[in-house]
């Protein structure tokens, strides 16, 4: 059984973003970047599938050239084979969704997994409208996943709590925080990443038009809160509380 | 234009995250509602009185009974044949639903959206909440979901829209639904609830996190929410979690009890009237963002706050 993950090389989660002055977008020069929390558990998942019957793990990312040192981590952590699809301008999840389907139609993975959402721009669409293009089935916000030969059952976290939903294969899943914990590479897998294969590719390539239907007009900062005032004890808060109406 | 909203409902009611996108619609055009479900009459009796709905569609259907999205897109893209936009709050459903019918529609899905500036351009989040974009789009059609917290909820009364039946699409075959373990909860649901006490990774375990911040709640008449740190290590269930990756949560009070605020944690309440935060360290990042901030060790102040807060 083969399974597709595709990861987005993003802003590390631990960066605070900084808006650009000239409000263009998030000042990305000079600050580490890292694979989208959310697809380390993606590849990690499909890594612990592979005792499950899961044969080959190959891991894709569109975006600039450096985007390789996100494929060379996934391969480290276990992935098998890699594809870089470059492309000069950004491009939107419905563009991404359209070159993963490219992809899926050559490859003919058995199960797509991706992150429920990348933490750039926090779309959360990627999955669903991959799994919309190519008229499978699809289990977002994963926190378990249960493989046999012809189904995936998997455990959503929604709004009330857990739901459970069983697809037929091939079939799309994206991950929630809580589906596993990613492992680290190790020294000597990360050395035998490098010689693992990645292919390099252009969207062009693929024949999808992946041109941007949204502009950015701008991008601001929030509204700042400022820090209010430090009670002295449990009696003032009370006090505050009771002049606030909140409590009785 | 035409707008077709997603009514949000738990085959019995219309939940309260419709009402936000009902609000939200309106800044676009006429707003029609489209009830999908299963047994879902008084849903439908509901989602009409709704101000501002001129006219609700009902697809009542054994394949929509768990809002499936495999077979609820079929239908919304039918009928979004003769629509301009389809608008769904951004609830776990409308976030499963709204991005496959774009695809579909082959749209470019704008998510979360803060605000409507004009019938193309919108204001969304991005980065947890860091940085704040105006979009617009080119597509002839537009797919959006909504956020709760940034629009004023439509009047629940006074509408009377007429209602009228559609078909559903039927099963398309791809998925079924197994079950689900939805909490039985008899607090304030945390998307709306007025005043929200939430605990964190420092109430050190289930018991101690319900012996002390249900209390509080109760003492409050709040709903209790939870950092992800707390809901990992299983001292709350994961529809607590409040965050980035969570629920997105703005009540008129939060107060933050062993949270440490980071920025995941803060995307999901920083735009709460008044904050909160109890903490003993007076350096933890919740004091920046906080209103009012008490520095001391929760086992000792939670419970004289909850015991003051009583009498
Ligand atoms: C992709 C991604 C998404 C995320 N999404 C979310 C999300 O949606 N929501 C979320 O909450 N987090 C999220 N996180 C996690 C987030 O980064 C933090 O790890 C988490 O919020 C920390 O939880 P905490 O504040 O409870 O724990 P900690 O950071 O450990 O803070 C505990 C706090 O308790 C205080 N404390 C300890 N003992 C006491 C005591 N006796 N009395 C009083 N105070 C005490 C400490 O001073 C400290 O400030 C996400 C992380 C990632 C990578
Ligand atoms: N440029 C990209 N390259 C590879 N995968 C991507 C890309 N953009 C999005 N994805 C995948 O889609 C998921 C959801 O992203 P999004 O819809 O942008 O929030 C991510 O977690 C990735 O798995």
């Amino acid at each position: 059984m083969k399974v597709l993950v595709p990861v987005k090389r993003v802003l590390d989660y631990n960066v605070k973003p900084r808006v650009k002055a000239d409000g263009t977008g998030v000042d990305l020069a000079n600050v580490k970047m890292s694979m989208n929390p959310f697809d380390e558990i993606a590849v990690e998942e499909a890594i612990r599938l592979k005792d499950k019957g899961v044969t080959e793990i190959v891991v894709v990312s569109i975006g600039e050239l450096k985007a390789q040192e996100t494929l060379r981590t996934a391969l480290a952590m276990g992935a098998d084979r890699a594809i870089l699809i470059t492309s000069e301008e950004k491009v939107e999840p419905l563009g991404v969704a359209k070159l993963l389907k490219a992809v899926v139609d050559e490859e003919k993975p058995d199960l797509v997994i991706l992150g429920k959402q990348a933490i750039d721009d926090d779309n959360n669409q990627t999955g669903q409208m991959l799994a919309g293009l190519l008229g499978v089935g699809q289990a977002t916000f994963a926190s378990k996943v249960e493989l046999t030969a012809d189904s995936v059952t998997v455990t959503r976290e929604v709004d009330g709590g857990l739901e459970t939903e069983k697809l037929k294969l091939p079939a799309v899943v994206t991950t929630d925080l809580r589906l596993n914990e990613p492992r680290y590479a190790s020294l000597p897998n990360i050395m035998k990443a490098k010689s693992k294969p990645l292919a390099t590719k252009t969207a062009a390539e693929y024949g999808v038009d992946v041109s941007p239907r949204l502009t950015t007009l701008k991008v601001t900062e929030p509204g700042k809160r400022q820090a209010g005032v430090k009670v002295a004890d449990v009696d003032e808060l009370v006090m505050k509380l009771k002049a606030m109406g909140v409590a009785k | 234009m035409s707008v077709l909203v997603w009514v949000e409902h738990d085959g019995k009611a219309v939940k309260d995250a419709t009402l936000a996108a009902v609000t939200a619609a309106a800044r676009l055009g006429e707003v029609e509602a489209l009830v999908a479900g299963q047994g879902v009459d008084g849903v439908a009796q509901e989602a009409a009185k709704i101000a501002g709905v001129t006219k609700v569609l009902v697809a009542d259907d054994a394949s929509l009974g768990h809002a499936l999205a495999e077979n609820v897109a079929p239908l919304v893209v039918e009928l979004m044949g003769s629509r301009d936009a389809f608008v769904a709050p951004a609830t776990t459903t409308g976030k499963n639903i709204a991005p496959r019918v774009a695809a579909l529609l082959d749209v470019m899905q704008i998510s979360e959206v803060l605000s409507v500036e004009s019938a193309d351009t919108f204001t969304r989040p991005i980065y947890a909440g860091n940085a704040i974009a105006t979009v617009q789009s080119k597509d002839g059609k537009k797919v959006l979901t909504i956020r709760g917290t940034a629009f004023e909820k439509a009047a629940a009364e006074g509408g009377s829209a007429a209602i009228e039946q559609v078909s559903a699409k039927g099963d398309q075959g791809l998925s079924s639904f197994e079950g689900s373990e939805i909490a039985q909860n008899a607090r304030p649901e945390l998307t709306s609830a007025k005043i929200i006490v939430s605990g964190g990774r420092a109430l050190g375990s289930e018991e101690q996190f319900h012996q002390l911040i249900d209390p509080l709640a109760d003492a409050l008449g709040a709903g209790v929410g939870a950092s992800r740190a707390a809901v990992d290590a299983g001292y709350a269930p994961n529809d607590y979690q409040v965050g980035q990756t969570g629920k997105i949560v703005a009540p008129e009070v939060y107060v933050a009890v062993g949270i440490s605020g980071a920025i995941q944690h803060l995307a999901g309440m920083k735009d709460s009237k008044t904050i909160i935060a109890i903490n003993k360290d007076e350096d933890a990042p919740i004091f920046q963002v906080a209103d009012l901030g008490l520095v001391g060790d929760l086992f000792k102040v939670v419970p004289e706050l909850t015991e003051k807060l009583a009498v």
